[in-house]
């Protein structure tokens, strides 16, 4: 059981439980008790501060992502988790008068570095928003688009990539007849749906889900909750969430912010049934948050 | 007491509100009425197809061909300055201005919708007009160029305000989910936002083609004034603007010459109000587009 790699088995379904035990080079502080499940991490932040302007709003956050699981992050608004996880694709870099100092490594690599292309940096690590965001184009237009603009022009690739995204991004039964429809006129579940596709389309490792269900029903979000269970088989997958029933369910490893700190991170049981950090207890059984 | 008081009040706004109904009605009703006995004495075809604007001669012509191709001649030109120039500062203002150059641009493009037409009007004629029959050797400065270039440079604040505006409300998710599957600046302009600003654009620019075209004054000042048929941009026109503001006040009132020149201004008024029409029509799909209400 023990450093069972789940690369090599990533079509299977469920994967052994956590062994306890951490790994070298882990930030014993925060993580206390790691749970990388014996493999190199897909994605590493190693102190991490961030600053809007001279407001900092992360203190050195040092936490890793293991490949093919959920990591939840929760904390109360303003605690700094979107903006951490905005980080991992370097989307802040479009707010002007923001710095950021520290490591962030994808497979090893400085995704900092000058040598690391925004553009393709993006390709690599795929972000679903809190609203969701489909072009004022066609449903198929949209899947295309991160082809497109990729370079790829072969008409029967590009199609074979949009039907493969919409089946994998459970949508297709519901919407294949209406490919050309404009896609402004689904439902917002299938709309939130359709942008999990569209990140899908360009062949991501890693996909962020920035509170993908904060404006969507119920029904609708267990459809993308199901969804993300799915796709962890094949993706690393870090989730924002208010809703921390939603991180129990979803996810392998939970993080904890608060006010730009990270407070505790470890498996989901873990940090539910018995977190190490009293915050962290008082904010899951909801005396404040 | 106070409930008579409030009725009082809300009949006053009431009033005030439907000024605007009263005002397009007598205004739509006059230009009717002024302008159908002409039609009693030329055919409607002959007075729009008509290639002869003799008013005084007798017996006079009466054919507004040449008036009106003076007009769309001149509007024509103007888009060809205004559209590049509009939606050039839109599209500069929108993607690569910093607050600052923001800060200046902005105002500045509004001051210069803000300038008076005879201002225009002059400029024109003073510098522009003796400038161009230099440069090209043109008999005459005064021409549908002169005319073109004057009211491109009034029309481009509209053309770049409202497309400013479409620009900015593109909602910005777009440019994020753009970025977010790898697009670069570019791709992201190009492909997201202008497509999804395009109606709003064209809004602008149909709305700055009715200002052009209902431009009176300037083009009083420095179209020159011949009623031709214009064959190249170097010729002098006399746009159907021109030719009211020129000649209402030698028409004798009730004359034919009279009637002919309310004629005119119903047709530009019909002209400018499918503009309008077109515009909103436009704005309305745009706003549909982008998902938003209203």
């Amino acid at each position: 059981m023990l450093n069972q790699d789940p690369g090599s088995k990533a079509a299977g379904g469920n994967f052994p439980p956590a062994p306890v035990k951490a790994p070298v080079g882990i930030n014993m502080n925060s993580m206390g008790e790691a749970d990388l499940f014996g493999t190199e991490p897909k994605i590493s932040a190693r102190g991490v501060n961030f600053y809007y302007g001279q407001k900092r709003a992360l203190n050195g956050i040092t936490i890793d992502f293991s490949p093919r699981r959920v990591t939840a992050i929760i904390g109360p608004s303003g605690c700094g988790k979107s903006t951490f996880i905005r980080l991992l694709n370097r989307m802040n870099e479009l707010v002007p008068g923001s710095r950021l100092e520290g490591e962030i490594l994808l497979d090893g690599l400085d995704i900092l570095s000058p040598a690391c292309d925004a553009a393709e940096l993006r390709k690599r690590v795929g972000m679903v928003f809190q609203k969701p965001n489909p072009f004022p184009k066609t449903v198929f237009e949209n899947i295309a688009y991160g082809l497109e603009v990729n370079g790829v022009t072969d008409k029967h690739l590009i199609e074979e990539r949009v039907v493969d995204s919409l089946k994998k991004a459970a949508l297709w039964d519901e919407i294949k007849d209406r490919l050309k429809d404009s896609a402004l006129g689904l439902s917002g579940g299938q709309q939130q749906r359709l942008c999990i596709a569209r990140c899908l389309a360009v062949s991501p490792e890693v996909i962020l889900f920035d509170e993908p269900c904060a404006s969507l029903d119920p029904i609708s979000t267990a459809k993308i909750e199901e969804l993300i269970l799915t796709l962890k088989k094949e993706y690393t997958i870090v989730i924002v969430t208010h809703n921390m029933q939603q991180a129990a369910r979803v996810s392998d490893n939970t993080a904890f912010f608060l006010m730009g700190d990270l407070i505790e991170v470890g498996r989901t049981d873990k940090i539910f049934k018995a977190p190490r950090d009293k915050r962290t207890e008082d904010y899951i059984t909801g005396r404040f948050g | 007491m106070n409930k008579r008081k409030e009725r009082i009040i809300r009949y006053l706004f009431t009033a005030l509100a439907f000024a605007s109904l009263v005002f397009l009605v007598g205004i739509v009703f006059v230009l009717f009425r002024e302008a159908l006995p002409i039609f009693g004495k030329v055919s409607p075809k002959a007075f729009l197809l008509g290639k002869s604007w003799y008013p005084t001669s007798s017996p006079p012509e009466f054919g507004i061909l040449p008036l009106i191709l003076a007009s769309l001649w001149v509007t024509l030109g103007a888009l060809v300055i205004c559209v590049p120039l509009g939606v050039g500062s839109a599209l500069y203002l929108h993607e690569l201005a910093g607050p600052r150059q923001r800060a200046l641009l902005k105002p500045v493009i509004e001051i210069l919708a803000s300038v008076p037409s005879i201002v225009y009007g002059f400029f024109g004629m003073v510098i522009l007009a003796p400038f161009l029959q230099d440069t090209f050797n043109l008999p005459i400065g005064l021409c549908a160029l002169t005319t073109s270039i004057i009211l491109g440079v009034m029309a481009t604040p509209t053309v770049a305000s409202i497309a400013e505006d479409a620009l900015s409300y593109v909602p910005r998710s777009f440019r994020e989910a753009s970025f977010a599957v790898g697009a670069d600046r570019w791709q992201t302009l190009t492909k997201v936002i202008i497509p999804a600003a395009g109606s709003g654009i064209s809004t602008g620019i149909i709305l700055g083609m009715s200002r052009a075209i209902g431009e009176t004054m300037t083009v009083l000042m420095v179209a020159g004034g011949s009623a031709v048929i214009p064959h190249s941009i170097f010729d002098p026109v006399r746009p159907m603007t021109a030719a009211i503001a020129a000649e209402m006040g030698e028409a004798p009132v009730g004359s034919d010459h009279y009637h002919a020149l309310f004629a005119i201004a119903l047709m530009l008024f019909l002209i400018t109000f499918a503009f309008n029409i077109a515009a909103e029509l436009i704005s309305r799909r745009f706003r549909l587009k982008l998902g938003l209400s209203r």
